[in-house]
């Protein structure tokens, strides 16, 4: 970019840097926060006062405790099989969708097109809903935290933006090559599209990951619970009880409040060490182009 | 030749012909494209168009027992008692609050965040700057509001700095005008710089040469920032303005029913949270599928406006 050094400019970087500096502790202290209170001594802790820029005393007590829940590893597995299945199925048929999108010249696509967009804007509401899944018996499994969010049609745009893409001639080729659409899409278009599959798979499986509202009006078994429903009951209903029985009232009390900050790092840690990798294919998932309809 | 003028119909009718075959060869030609993507149309089928046959329990008085088609219709009687209720003023005037105060202040705040990173010189630094500001949006809804209940909680950190400032401690979740303020700051912390990414990919797009020609001309900065950046994300900035006030009236329930509680329904209580409540707890089917109805509609009416809108002041801008 042009624009010599003058002295405004240099006024500009040098208040710019400091805003990003700002900006960069703002956005992770909170997270330092957690991290720190989630490896300190509980009883140190509470007595703490102020910011917390190190783990008080170093220990694991919580995380110990933590895993003692009866419910953690189970919900953990739960929900580590409905983001692989649940992404893997969610990206099958997203890319079917939006290579469906991204064809010219076959019969009926508009109506089609029209029945999927429509639901961007107008929605039976939440109510029907619950009735239909209830009806069709989807409760209480774990394909109700799948089956039922599996598409997204925002998702499916952004993919139809990977497709537009790639240059006709290329289809022109497979199909005087005698290809038909299965082998064009799996073989051909498919590793064209890899990186916007790949920013679709991050915010499908990121999506599924953090769900908790469909198991929480579905799941009643508490065996088929995710992780994040487990992490509502004991971050916002406070409920530590099954974790801490063998401790005394006191340090109970204590306790429960780095269990808190350790269950939030257990079920955080995997996507903030996950999406930095898929950083440089965000901007291709956003274009306002793949939005637009 | 002659045939045409004087056999118009047969003419025709081959023609009719001719298109009924290319229409049968096109749709055998793309038959297993079809077979591919059955399953994805009774998918919407099933989990968009089938609730929507619900909305008619709006219109009912449902009982499960007597099933949606047995259950007795009952006109607007629903949306009647919602519009003559208490309630109907304070949910609509929350859900306004609440969106309309985080639109005003995330929408600027996305757009200069946005022209603030493009100014960074040192790439690495840039990067950073993204990577980090990004975080906050993978943190999951319950884990956020975990935290925002931890910090606001009356010996929690945001307490200590009041008290360390002369301030009363407060349990800030009971305090019915805090909870404006608490669902804006931590909606943008979480999302501020999520949302920029759009405005950076719009950045991207602009012609560098403008800024040259610009330069050479003698214009600044600033002015460069005024006359070439800001129109050129333009169209970006409507579109997203548009999806902004097409979410008006569509307030997620996730953070306000992980949040709230009755002490400050008097502000945080909203329409979907409403709808969730009496939904799903009190068994009030048909008046919170009316509810809901109401809801979806003007969300609909909205974003039809806002961009028919656009479109009239520029043809080339809007959603669709």
């Amino acid at each position: 970019m042009v624009g010599k050094s003058s002295l405004s400019r240099k006024i500009f970087v040098f208040f710019n840097t400091i805003f990003m500096l700002l900006m960069i502790t703002v956005s992770l202290y909170p997270l330092w926060y957690v991290f720190c209170a989630s490896f300190s001594n509980a009883a140190k802790y509470m007595a703490h006062r102020g910011l917390l820029l190190w783990p008080i005393e170093w220990t694991w007590a919580a995380y110990e405790h933590a895993f003692e829940h009866p419910l953690i590893l189970p919900s953990y597995l739960n929900t580590i099989f409905v983001v692989v299945v649940g992404t893997c199925l969610s990206i099958l048929f997203s890319t079917i969708a939006a290579y469906f999108l991204s064809r010219k010249n076959v019969p009926f696509k508009r109506p089609i097109a029209l029945l999927m967009t429509f639901t961007m804007y107008f929605s039976g509401g939440l109510v029907p809903f619950y009735f239909t899944i209830k009806t069709l018996n989807m409760d209480n499994s774990l394909w109700v935290l799948i089956i039922p969010s599996m598409l997204t049609m925002y998702n499916i745009l952004v993919m139809r933006g990977g497709f537009d893409g790639i240059p006709d001639s290329l289809e022109d080729a497979a199909n005087i090559d005698g290809a038909g659409h299965i082998t064009t899409l799996f073989r051909i278009m498919f590793p064209l599209v890899l990186p916007t599959i790949a920013v679709v798979t991050l915010y499908y499986g990121v999506t599924y990951w953090n769900a908790w509202f469909n198991a929480s009006i579905f799941i009643d078994d508490r065996k088929k619970y995710p992780l994040q429903l487990v992490l509502r009951q004991i971050l916002i209903s406070g409920n530590t009880n099954d974790m801490t029985l063998a401790a005394d009232a006191g340090s109970k009390l204590a306790l429960q409040e780095t269990i808190k900050h350790a269950v939030s790092v257990i079920a955080t840690v995997p996507i903030l060490c996950l999406y930095p990798f898929l950083q440089r294919y965000f901007v291709k998932g956003v274009m306002v182009g793949a939005v637009k309809g | 030749m002659l045939n045409t003028t004087a056999r118009p119909d047969v003419n025709l009718r081959a023609a009719k012909e001719l298109e009924r075959k290319r229409l049968k060869s096109r749709l055998k030609r793309n038959a297993s494209l079809y077979l591919l993507v059955a399953p994805v149309i009774i998918w919407f089928i099933v989990f968009s168009y089938i609730p929507m046959t619900g909305i008619v329990m709006a219109f009912k008085d449902y009982a499960p027992a007597r099933g949606i088609f047995g259950s007795p219709f009952v006109g607007l009687k629903h949306f009647e008692m919602f519009f003559g209720s208490y309630y109907f003023g304070r949910l609509l005037r929350n859900t306004l609050t609440l969106s309309i105060s985080y639109m005003v202040t995330s929408f600027p705040a996305a757009i200069l965040f946005a022209l603030l990173i493009n100014e960074i010189g040192n790439l690495t630094f840039k990067k950073t700057v993204q990577t980090i500001t990004y975080m906050p949006h993978f943190i999951s809804m319950v884990v956020l509001c975990g935290m925002v209940r931890e910090f606001i909680a009356p010996n929690g950190i945001v307490n200590d700095l009041i008290a360390a400032f002369g301030g009363e401690r407060a349990d800030l979740l009971s305090v019915p005008s805090a909870f404006p303020p608490i669902y804006v700051l931590s909606g943008l912390w979480q999302q501020m710089g999520w949302n920029s990414i759009i405005y950076l990919a719009a950045l991207q797009g602009v012609d560098q040469e403008l800024y040259e020609s610009a330069y050479l001309d003698g214009a600044g900065k600033l002015r460069q920032t005024i006359s070439i950046t800001i129109p050129c994300i333009m169209p970006t900035i409507v579109i997203m303005f548009i999806l902004g006030l097409g979410g008006i009236m569509n307030v997620g329930y996730e953070k306000i029913i992980l949040l709230y509680n009755p002490t400050i329904y008097e502000t945080a209580d909203i329409i979907s949270s409403f709808v969730y409540r009496k939904g799903l707890f009190d068994m009030q089917y048909s008046f919170s599928t009316a509810v809901g109805l109401f809801n979806s509609l003007t969300t609909c009416v909205l974003v039809i406006t806002a961009n028919t809108i656009t479109r009239k002041l520029d043809s080339s801008m809007g959603l669709w």
